[in-house]
Parts: C-alpha cells; structure tokens; sequence
C-alpha cells in the first residue's frame, strides 16, 4: 500500500494500527515518546473491573473495542461529512473563536484578530503541540494521568483532534470560543481539551459534543484539563448530546489557583453508556469551583459521574450541583466526593444531587461522600430521588396543562434552580429545548 | 345562554369505598351556592370530582356542563370547558414562575383548541394584564416572579389561588376552604377579591366551614352535605344557621347520612392520602 492508501485506510487499535496513527502526525519527539509509553501502559493494564468503586455499578461486557477503529487524524475529511452534525450553544452568540472537529479531524479553526493580538491561542492540539511546544508541554497530561485507568491510557496514546486555548496574562475575552466535536456514525472520537488561563485572565468557553443522528453509534475516548491561575476566571460549558449508542469515556481534570474562579456546568443527555471521572483541585486560597451538571436520560443509558471536589488550600470555596431527570430504563450513578487536606482551614464544601424518576423503570444511584482531615470547616451534602408527583400533574391540568405539557414543566422546573445559576442565555436555551424535545408523555 | 352545571345522582368510590352517595346539584351561571358540612362529609371529594381528580372513581350518575360530558373528560378538559377550583392545599411547583405558569394556563383555557406548542398570548400583553389585577388583588409584582407557591405562606397560596381564578375567569369556580388558615383580615380581603373579580361573571361553589368568605359573597343556596349526600338545602340563613349552631341538627335529622360519616370519617384516617377534608 501506498501511505496515501494506508491512511484512508481504519486502523484497529492494536499495535500494527497504533504504529500507523502515530506515524502519521506530524508531532514533536517528546510527544511521540509520549503516546508510546501511553500505548505501552494500555497494553499492560486491565480493562476497570467492578471491584473498584469507581465501576462497581458499571457493565463493560458490551464493550468491544475490536468494534471501532482508530481515528484518522491526516484523512481527508469530506467536509459534506461535518455539515450535517448539529451544534447548539453558539445559537446567536457573537464568538472570539471556535474550533470544530469531526471525528478527531479538525474540520475548521478560527479565532479573530482582535484576540490572537492580544496573545490568546486557539487551535487543534496535536498541531499547537508543534506551533507552541513549550507551552503545551508544560501543561499537556499534567493533570489528567495517562496511567490512571486503561481508558485513560489507551486515550493518552491516541488522543486526536483536541483543542487547546491559552489565555494570556490579564486578557479578558468578553466573547466565548466554541468548541464544537462531531462524530459520524460509527466514529471513534479522542478529542483531548487543555484550557490555560493565565493570572487575572478571563475566558468562557463552550463545548459540544454531537452526533450526525440521535441513533448514532461511536466511542468517545476523552479528556479535558483545564488550569485556572491565580485571580483568573473560567465558565466552561460542556453539553454531551452524542447518539443513543456511542461508548463515552473521560477523564476531567481542573485545577483552580488563589483567588480564581471555575464555573463549569455539564449537561449530559447522549450516549448508550458514559463513564466521566471529574476532580476538580482547588489549589490556592480564595480558589473557587462551581459545579452544575444536568442529566437527562431516556431508553437503556446509562450515565456515570465520580466527581470529587479536592481542597487542598485553606479558604477555598466548592458548590457542585448535579440534577438528573430519567425517563425510560435509563440509569444514572453519582459518586460525589469532598476531600479537605489537613493544610486546607476554613474550607466551605458543598455537594447536591437530586433525582427526578419519570418512569417506574429508571434508576439513580446516589452516594455521596466526604473525607475531612481539617478541623475547621463547613461542607454540606445531600441527595434526593423521588418520583414525578401525581398531585403536581393534576393541579396543572386542573388549570388547563396537557398531561404532557405539565411533565414537561415539571421537568424544566426541576432543572430551573441549575439553569438560574447558567448565566448564558445560549446555553440556557440550548438545555432548555434539547430537555423539552425529550419529555415523554408519562402514564 | 346561561350556563348550567349540573351534578345528578352522583356516586363515588376509592378503592371500592363509597366516599359520595347520589349528590344531586345544579348551578347556574351568576349564582353563588354555598356547600357547608362537617369533618369528612365529602365535600372537597366533590369539588375534586368535579375538578377531575384521576384518584377517585365515578360509579354513577353524570357531571355536565351545558351540552357537555365533563366525566369524559381529563382535568385540563375540563378546565378548557370552564371548571377552576382553587384549591384547599396548593401545590408547589419548584422552579415554575407563577406568571409563566398562568401565561400557559391562561392561552390554553382561553383557546380550548390549542394543540401543544403553538404560541402563547403574547409575553407584553399578558404581563400588563397580570400587573393589573394583581394591583386590583392588591398583591406584590414580585409574586409573578416567584416559583408556584413556593414557600408561600397559607394566606399568599391562597391569594395566588384567587389570582389564578381571575385571570382563567372559569364559568363555574369551586373555592375550597379558601378561607382557611386565614386570618380575619386575610378572609375579608379574600372575600372581597373574590367579590370584586366579579362573581356574577361566573358561578361559584364556596365550599366553607365558616360564613367569613361569605359576607361579601352571599350564597343563593347553602347546601349541607352530610355522609356523601346533600341532605338539606335552604338560603344564606342556613349558612349562619350551621355557622352559629354547628351541625347538631342535622345529624340528629339524618341519621344514616350521620352514621355513613362517621364511618368515612374512620376510613380517611387509615388512608390519609386522599383525606382532603
């Protein structure tokens, strides 16, 4: 074969495949050694068995990664191929930039002069890993641990298509960057996100993950890792809205510095099965994470989040809010974790995840947890699960609601506390339609 | 034409246990009927049969409303027909604004022929409307922006109810216990909103252990429930009568209805999820 041949050709992920795909980036010798060493430790590794508590309540037996085949980062990717997959939260957004990838291929990459002037970088990362090496370097896999799990490791070796945005010291982008991930059926996507702010720096960024259809299969192999230095702030939006079928797998990292600021909100409504590991450290007094995750699952999904909150300065404040509606057999699983060092003092930890069962047939696991080693501080936890009301139902009708419409703003409401502290109204109307498309007529 | 409601030997059951034994009531439109009785006689059954709550089952006789069937009907057609019921025990509704909450009821009880996510009444002309009678109800703006009875006091819900009633303007409204939990002040302005929203715009069944709510709001008919049953049925003296001198009367005069309370009164005690009363 000719290596144009190879590579339109798929690769398997097996050594033969792997070998292909790093041979056909262009990238630096460190990062190279990188993915080799990454491949290596997938290989050493187990897939998680059910012994650890992260995946006690997850079933990997239908996983074949034999099913999906590398991403192909140098293809030529038929641009007809992106246009159908939707994007959402930059509905009528004026944007400083956006990358938009398919597949792991970067598809188009764009950011305004005003803000590359200014310093600000905004590219696919594989190539930002040549162009700005030694920034990249610094901070690529500094905090998500290739070695963690064999997802994380085999995502290490093979992460493709990612986006990397650094914000210079003291620049204040007042427009978001959207980062915008699509898939088409079947497609394996490994996009990796590093965001860097430097001090007193300010950005928001909004990422989506879609699918060519609802029904699509795929495998999601990801990561994000996001550093918030002292005095700067980030709102980050991550909506996962891929088909009902793809495998999703990630790791979420971010740390926050003294006196910084993350806000972070999640919506996850695709996927078949999703497995996000989320740890947010606060790494500096003052540092402050606020964290809003929407679930809303139908059919088989299953959707599962192990977050943990990590003091581990002192005067450090953490919310992490997380609602999940479930209609259908779907399932959800949330781990919630604060961890407060013995250094961390006056820490304020908060953690909430409230459950709302549309069906008789759904399913939410709930466990929170602290692990406390300072003696003076505040941390809060809680979670409810409960059924759709009867009584709530019919008190709307009895003022003229449809069965269906009343579920639909029994259902909004619920998520109305986390939508009020969304103070983008794109993202708020993105949730808010992308819910109501979903709500079933309840019996 | 005038509207008439009309409930004809009406029998209802929970779980195989008659709660209603042949209510017999016909109101028309512009009148005001007071509906009084003890503990468990089954008088806010009524007002959710009537309402359509799914929980209770009709064994027999009907509920029309002019030509139509209401018993065919689920609650929200009913409410597009013209039923409202302002309820004993509102319900919270977590993070639903009352004002979007009402736009909605408001277009789909004023376009009974809505189908589901065509337009709302337009957001400025329903704000303006709202604003004004909530200033004739003498209520706070900020109650529009607040969740549906969310941590509302027992006498603001029940504001909130008479709002709701204002702007759905109903042909025939049900008031359960409206005045309950409140106080003298709190009834008389309840009272008079109710008076002043205009009753002879529609009928009204002022279900009431007291006669507070109805001073400004004086019933053509008070109609004493007894054991499921509608046992006596006389003018607004009536309604002082029972409101002085409690119910001796008339449980000396009806004994079975007496005895068949006092049965309904044990059974709700066992299954207090439907005890409304």
């Amino acid at each position: 074969m000719t290596p144009s041949e190879l590579q339109s050709q798929p690769q398997n992920f097996d050594n033969q495949g792997f070998s292909a795909f790093r041979d056909q980036l262009r990238e630096p010798e460190w990062l190279r050694v990188a993915r080799a060493d990454a491949w290596q430790t997938f290989l050493s590794l187990d897939w998680p068995s059910r012994k650890s508590e992260e995946w006690m309540r997850s079933d990997l037996r239908a996983f074949k990664l034999d099913q999906f085949h590398m991403p192909r980062p140098t293809a030529v990717v038929d641009h007809e191929h992106g246009a159908g997959i939707p994007h959402w939260l930059d509905e009528g957004v004026e944007l400083a930039g956006g990358i938009a990838t398919v597949d792991g291929v970067c598809v188009a990459s764009r950011l305004s002069d005003r803000w590359s002037q200014r310093g600000v970088l905004l590219g696919d990362l594989s190539e930002m890993a040549s162009d700005a090496e030694a920034i990249v370097r610094k901070y690529l896999f500094g905090i998500v641990r290739p070695e963690q799990d064999r997802f994380s490791a085999l995502h290490a070796a093979t992460f493709s298509g990612g986006h990397f945005v650094y914000v210079p010291r003291g620049v204040c982008l007042d427009q978001p960057i959207h980062l915008s991930v699509g898939m088409t059926d079947g497609g394996t996507d490994t996009g990796h996100t590093l965001i860097v702010i430097e001090s007193g720096a300010e950005a928001t960024v909004l990422h989506e993950s879609n699918s060519c259809s609802a029904s699509a299969k795929g495998l999601h192999l990801g990561a994000v890792e996001i550093v918030v230095k002292p005095g700067g702030h980030l709102r980050y939006v991550n909506l996962q809205d891929w088909g009902r079928s793809v495998w999703h797998f990630a790791h979420q990292r971010a740390t926050v510095d003294r006196d910084a600021s993350l806000q972070w909100t999640i919506a996850a409504l695709g996927s078949r099965f999703a497995q996000v590991s989320q740890k947010v450290s606060l790494v500096g007094p003052g540092a402050d994470c606020q964290v809003n995750g929407v679930l809303f699952t139908q059919d088989q999904q299953q959707l599962t989040y192990n977050t943990l909150q990590h003091h581990e300065a002192p005067s450090c404040r953490s919310d992490f809010l997380y609602k999940a509606a479930l209609q259908d057999k779907s399932r959800t699983v949330w781990r919630g974790m604060i961890e407060v060092d013995p250094l961390a003092q006056r820490t304020d930890g908060y953690q909430r995840n409230d459950n709302l069962l549309l069906s008789e047939h759904a399913r939410s696991d709930s466990i929170p947890g602290l692990e406390i080693q300072a003696d003076d501080v505040r941390c809060t936890h809680g979670s409810t699960s409960g059924k759709i009301d009867e009584e709530l139902i019919f008190y709307a009708q009895s003022r003229g609601f449809t069965r269906k419409e009343a579920a639909r703003m029994i259902v909004t409401g619920f998520f109305q506390q986390i939508f009020d502290r969304i103070t983008i109204d794109s993202v708020r109307d993105a949730l808010g339609q992308a819910i109501a498309r979903q709500v079933r007529e309840y019996q | 034409m005038t509207h008439v409601l009309k409930i004809e030997n009406l029998h209802v059951s929970v779980e195989d246990k008659p709660i209603l034994r042949g209510v017999n009531l016909t109101m028309r439109h512009g009148e005001t009927h007071a509906l009084m009785g003890p503990n468990g006689s089954g008088k806010s059954t009524l007002g959710l049969v009537i309402a359509g709550h799914p929980g209770y089952e009709v064994t027999q006789g009907s509920i029309t409303l002019d030509d139509a069937d209401l018993l065919e009907m689920e609650a929200d057609g009913r409410a597009r027909a013209g039923i409202f019921m302002a309820f004993q025990r509102p319900i919270t509704i977590p993070g639903v604004k009352m004002a979007d909450f009402l736009r909605h009821a408001a277009t789909n009880v004023r376009r009974p022929d809505r189908k589901e996510g065509e337009e709302l009444i337009p957001m400025r002309e329903f704000r303006k409307e709202l604003k004004d009678k909530m200033e004739q109800l003498r209520m706070d703006p900020e109650f529009a922006r607040r969740y549906v009875n969310d941590g509302f006091s027992g006498g603001e819900m029940k504001r909130a109810e008479i709002l709701q009633l204002a702007m759905l303007q109903p042909k025939f409204a049900i008031l359960d216990e409206t005045d309950s939990g409140l106080d003298a002040d709190a009834v008389r302005l309840a009272s008079a909103s109710i008076a002043e929203i205009g009753r002879e715009k529609m009928g009204l069944l002022i279900i009431t252990h007291h006669d507070k709510l109805l001073e400004h709001n004086p019933p053509q008919y008070t109609h004493v429930m007894l054991g499921g049953r509608i046992v006596e049925t006389g003018g607004v003296e009536l309604a002082h009568e029972l409101y002085s001198q409690g119910y001796e009367r008339i449980r000396a005069a009806y004994p079975e209805a007496e005895r068949a309370n006092q049965e309904m009164l044990n059974e709700e005690l066992a299954d207090a999820s439907l005890a409304s009363e």
